[in-house]
């Protein structure tokens, strides 16, 4: 059962081959027997799943059902659902039962969904590499000793494993699509605004996206389209009517117009990346789409920008966890000053307090000017490479990270952990869409890695992105390939 | 733009960290490498250009003066670490 | 040396929206402690705000009625400090982008003239919440009801050179709000505060001298007094050779003194910073069209048209048009009795007298305008005269009678006009007083006007009260005078 896709698995439970319980029952059963070694899950709910499977299947042939009922689904933990523990993988927020669902819960929950629990990230979705969770590190499945990526490894984890059919990630600077591609998945993040915001622990507010992690794009169609759509409670996202992504599916790509970014093929590109991301494009112009060189010439500024704006943002959300409402609280403050900083540094990992560090001096007087503002000017800059580029291209393609997964514990400098997200990070200064597909592996000491091939398009292309990636994987069965611990029975 | 210890320590303070002497230092390392990265950005010629908040060039929407919103104190103070009597409880202000 | 003084107000007022100006919670003054702070006010994680319309547009008629420019596009920031009634570690506020740009504020001065005092902008932003410092074990308790209400920020410029302007200033905008109704304006509550920045200058000197910060003054008695007592204490430092501070400094209203709020706190560095959350507001000329044609008669306008078209002095055209309640109270009972002077003199007169007496606003009183003007109208046609006009409101007051009319009549109040009945309640006087008469002949003219009164007296007095006085002094004098 945990081999097949979400959309094989809406048939099965149509048909009623099989009930939610038995699918919710299957999937439980790996998690519990076999997360202990990926630790991609920081808390499951089998108990709310079971109730909530069995409920699906009493509604069953009374009425209409959702489009995903009795479909388990996993959640990233900075995702806020009532009555259940939102931990963010931080120390901080261990003992956070949220009070309320975030709107891409209750959507979910709409169309019948199951969640089986929450997933492992980076503490407050900062970090490349799941390293920073309070939890411990997640492991990939294709090999434990790599990391899965990050910030949503476990999510990532978790699906290529085959404990969870799909599940949501969120994207801040790549968040989404590396560890999708570093777990051999498929991963959407969506147009800022696409996906509302609302309930989703803010880590940089104008970078912050949540999407869909599963194993093929038409998965990722069939949950954008129960997760998109504008929202009241979030001033951001956008009011503008949501296409039938799943049935968008199925376009020809003939006439699809391509184009490489000069700068994502440079130096620091691992050549067996290299080489898949070109098998893939051969394999596009197979389909019919032409391919052209393109250059996005601010590409460098990407990561400098962002390690700006993100930190200073980050900053100021992280500013509400001061140990007076929620949260974690220090033992004994002498006074309120104390309070504040026992309660945060306690409650805050390094990379976070790295983060607050370096947003408050760049935003703090007599700096403003030359970081912040000149940050933001450069996300102009950037963006405007892309709608300039967009003007002559459909789509773009490239590598989704310089490298495959690499080693746990291998990137211990921070700046050289940033830079890996080279790739990915400039699409969410631009608020433009973009997708990873599995596209080939790399053998590696402990097995094969995966490669992911990421496709960008302009703002609200996400039908268009999808539909390419689907094509793709009409045609090559990257996506089909499994870890060994996805072969096990639970 | 290099950063000093004291930078470290003002930012430690304003963001309400608690740094000792070791962890500002191993700070000023760090934030100092992340800075020098950052500083790329100082020679970008941006004198016609004009910062980007928001990735989409959208305006704020607004939302009618209705009260939605009906007391759930109990239910969200089960999260807090003190409360009585209804209210919040912190160390003594001093005014 | 001649010094003079420099003061420039930042003003919070509360805006009156039914919701805050990011959340859905009520804005109910009163409520139990964190009943009306919902997940957005409370700062948990993962909300995010929506700006309220009502508090976009109240900010927005205060712009059009100080004749501010309206920008098109405004933004909301952030500013960035730790404190425990402040939930999400910042405020939303307006730093660079206001959503009222420069504009000006009339006030009247003692001398009857007017003066424009310049508001520099003012913005929108959120209230905090509050601490209550009464003993939890040593802990201060939080209550975040007040959390995310709205206010509007007014500043001005530094064009205000006395306490009086201050004062009259602060009067001014209390009056724009509330004629707008886009606030309560109960200083008493919160709902109106303000900043004063004082500084002073020797005469005649361009540059403006180092000034204080006095926060949180709250009614517009204390803004006289505080700024009378930082004048004076800046003054007599600078006199001393000294120098004055650059600080916050707080008024205490007990002591009549401000004092230094120094603390060990280094100056603070707020971050500003464009709030992510939010996105630009934008307002379309068709927008501030709709607003303007939307604001009533402000009180410059109606302090104008009292003067000109109800023919009334510029002193009372001013009282009658200080507040919104007031000119309403004003105008109801002149359109009841038709006469604008009378009406004036009788809300100046004794409605106030006893509202300041009792310690009630005009919007409280237990008079109605109707009741009001309906007893003025008793007085213009005679049908009672001054006297019994005072008995008549009196009783009005003390709801021992729903109109005036009525309390005229079950007390027998209704004037004697007629003639042939004074006449007999003179001849009785005369009859009851052959001493006084007798004093009275022997007596030359100057004296005569002065005894008269006491006949008149006893007349009145016969007629308990209602005897018309002119008539009565007319009559007495030809009686007096043939006997």
């Amino acid at each position: 059962m945990h081999d097949k896709t979400l959309v094989e698995l809406t048939d099965t439970l149509r048909t009623g081959d099989v009930s939610s319980r038995e699918l919710t029952e299957a999937f439980l059963a790996r998690i519990d027997r076999l997360d202990s070694r990926l630790n991609s899950f920081i808390t499951v709910t089998a108990e709310q799943a079971l109730a909530a499977a069995d409920a699906v299947d009493a509604q069953r042939g009374h009425g209409d059902a959702g489009t995903l009922a009795g479909i388990p689904v996993a959640l990233k933990d900075i995702i806020c659902t009532r009555g259940i523990k939102t931990s963010c993988g931080s120390r901080m927020l261990d003992n956070f039962v949220s009070p309320y669902d975030a709107t891409v819960v209750e959507k979910l929950t709409a169309a019948g969904a199951i969640n089986l629990g929450k997933t492992n990230m980076d503490e407050f979705a900062m970090g490349s590499s799941n390293e920073t969770s309070y939890y411990g590190p997640v492991k990939n499945p294709w090999d434990l000793g790599a990391v899965p990526g990050g910030s949503s490894g476990g999510s990532a984890a978790a699906v290529a494993a085959g404990l969870v059919p799909a599940a949501l990630g969120t994207d801040t600077g790549g968040s989404i699509r590396q560890p999708a591609a570093f777990c051999g998945i498929t991963g959407l993040k969506p147009t800022y605004g696409r996906v509302s915001r609302y309930g989703i622990i803010a880590y940089a507010s104008s970078l912050d996206q949540a999407g869909p992690m599963a194993r093929t794009a038409e998965d990722c169609a069939l949950l954008l389209d129960t997760i998109a759509g504008h929202d009241l409670r979030d001033s951001t996202s956008v009011a503008r009517s949501v296409p039938a992504y799943r049935a968008g599916l199925g376009e020809s790509l003939s006439g699809l117009k391509i184009g490489l970014p000069r700068e994502y093929f440079g130096d620091g590109l691992d050549p067996a990346v290299n080489a898949a991301i070109q098998e893939a494009v051969k394999t596009y112009e197979s389909l019919g789409a032409t391919v052209r060189d393109v250059s996005l010439p601010h590409t460098h500024l990407a990561i400098p920008a962002y390690y700006v704006i993100a930190p200073a943002e980050a900053s100021s959300n992280l500013s509400r966890y001061d140990g007076v409402r929620f949260g974690h609280r220090c033992d004994n403050p002498r006074d309120l000053i104390d309070l504040y900083k026992r309660s945060r540094s306690e409650g805050f990992g390094e990379e976070v307090k790295r983060r607050i560090l370096i947003g408050t001096h760049t935003l703090s007087e007599g700096f403003f000017d030359a970081y912040y503002k000149q940050a933001q000017k450069v996300r102009r800059l950037i963006r405007q490479d892309f709608l300039d580029v967009f003007e002559d291209v459909d789509v773009l393609m490239g590598p989704a990270s310089p490298t495959p997964a690499f080693d746990l514990g291998a990137k211990k400098d921070p700046v050289s952990m940033y830079l890996q997200d080279i790739y990915t990070i400039a699409i969410n200064l631009a608020g433009i869409p973009g997708i990873t597909v599995p596209a080939g592996f790399t053998a590696s000491r402990g097995g094969q890695r995966p490669i992911g091939l990421q496709i960008l398009g302009p703002h609200f292309a996400e039908s268009q992105l999808l539909n390419v990636a689907h094509q793709f994987q009409q045609t090559t069965d990257w996506h089909h390939r499994r870890p060994g611990i996805a072969e096990e029975t639970a | 733009m290099a950063i000093e210890h004291e930078d470290v320590s003002r930012a430690g303070h304003l963001a309400r960290l608690e740094l000792d002497d070791a962890d500002a230092s191993r700070y000023v390392d760090d934030l100092g490498r992340i800075l020098e990265m950052v500083d790329q950005l100082q020679g970008v010629d941006t004198d016609q250009v004009a910062p980007l908040a928001h990735p989409l060039d959208a305006t704020q929407r607004l939302r009618a003066d209705e009260v939605t919103e009906f007391d759930q104190r109990d239910h969200f103070q089960r999260c807090a670490p003190l409360v009585e009597e209804g209210l919040y409880l912190v160390p003594r202000v001093v005014e | 040396m001649q010094w003079e003084t420099v003061i420039g107000l930042e003003v919070h007022v509360q805006l009156a929206t039914r919701s805050k100006i990011f959340s859905g919670a009520s804005t109910a003054f009163g409520a139990e402690p964190n009943s009306q702070a919902c997940a957005v006010d409370l700062g948990l994680p993962g909300v995010l705000p929506v700006l309220n319309e009502a508090a976009v547009a109240m900010a927005v008629q205060f712009g059009l009625a100080i004749d501010a420019d309206i920008p098109e596009v405004s933004i909301f920031d952030r500013k960035n400090y730790f404190y425990p009634d402040l939930p999400k570690g910042y405020q939303t506020s307006q730093m660079y982008s206001p959503i009222v740009g420069p504009g000006e504020v009339e006030i009247a001065l003692d001398n009857g003239d007017t003066k424009r005092v310049r508001v520099h902008h003012a913005h929108l932003e959120e209230d905090a919440g509050k601490s209550l410092h009464e003993d939890f074990h040593g802990m201060t308790g939080i209550d975040l009801n007040r959390a995310g209400t709205p206010l509007m920020e007014i500043v001005s410029q530094p064009d205000m050179r006395s306490a009086k302007e201050a004062a009259a200033y602060l009067k001014a905008i209390h009056a724009i709000v509330t004629y707008l109704g886009i606030s309560d304006g109960n200083m008493a509550e919160g709902s109106m505060r303000c900043d004063v920045n004082v500084s002073v200058r020797p005469k005649g000197q361009e540059s403006f001298g180092t000034r204080a910060e006095i926060k949180n003054v709250n009614s517009f008695r204390f803004v006289e007094r505080a700024i009378a007592f930082e004048v004076e204490r800046q003054i007599e430092c600078l006199e001393d050779g000294g120098e004055v501070e650059q600080e916050t400094r707080l008024f205490d209203p007990e002591l009549d003194e401000t004092r230094s709020m120094r603390t060990k706190e280094e100056a603070n560095d707020y971050r500003y910073f464009p709030c992510p959350d939010l996105l630009p507001v934008v307002l379309d000329q068709a927008y501030i069209d709709h607003q303007r044609q939307s604001l009533p008669e402000l009180p410059a306008e109606k302090r104008a048209r009292f003067q000109n078209e109800l023919g009334l002095s510029a002193y009372d055209a001013g009282v009658l048009s200080s507040s919104r309640a007031m000119a309403e109270y004003f105008e109801a009972v002149k359109d009841v009795c038709g006469d604008a002077k009378q009406a004036a003199n009788w809300v100046q007169g004794e409605l106030s007298g006893r509202l300041n007496k009792e310690g009630l606003d005009i919007a409280d009183s237990p008079v109605s305008a109707r009741q009001l003007g309906e007893l003025i109208t008793r007085v213009i046609d005679d049908t009672i005269n001054g006297k019994a006009a005072k008995e008549v409101f009196a009783a009005l007051w003390e709801k021992e009678g729903d109109r005036a009319d009525t309390i005229i009549d079950a007390r027998g109040l209704r004037q004697v006009t007629d003639t042939s009945a004074i006449e007999d309640m003179i001849d009785q006087v005369i009859a009851d007083n052959p001493a006084q008469v007798t004093q009275y002949q022997e007596a030359d003219d100057a004296k005569r006007g002065k005894m008269i009164g006491y006949f008149v007296g006893q007349v009145m007095k016969a007629s308990r009260g209602t005897a018309n006085p002119q008539q009565v002094n007319a009559l007495l004098k030809d009686k007096l005078d043939q006997a």
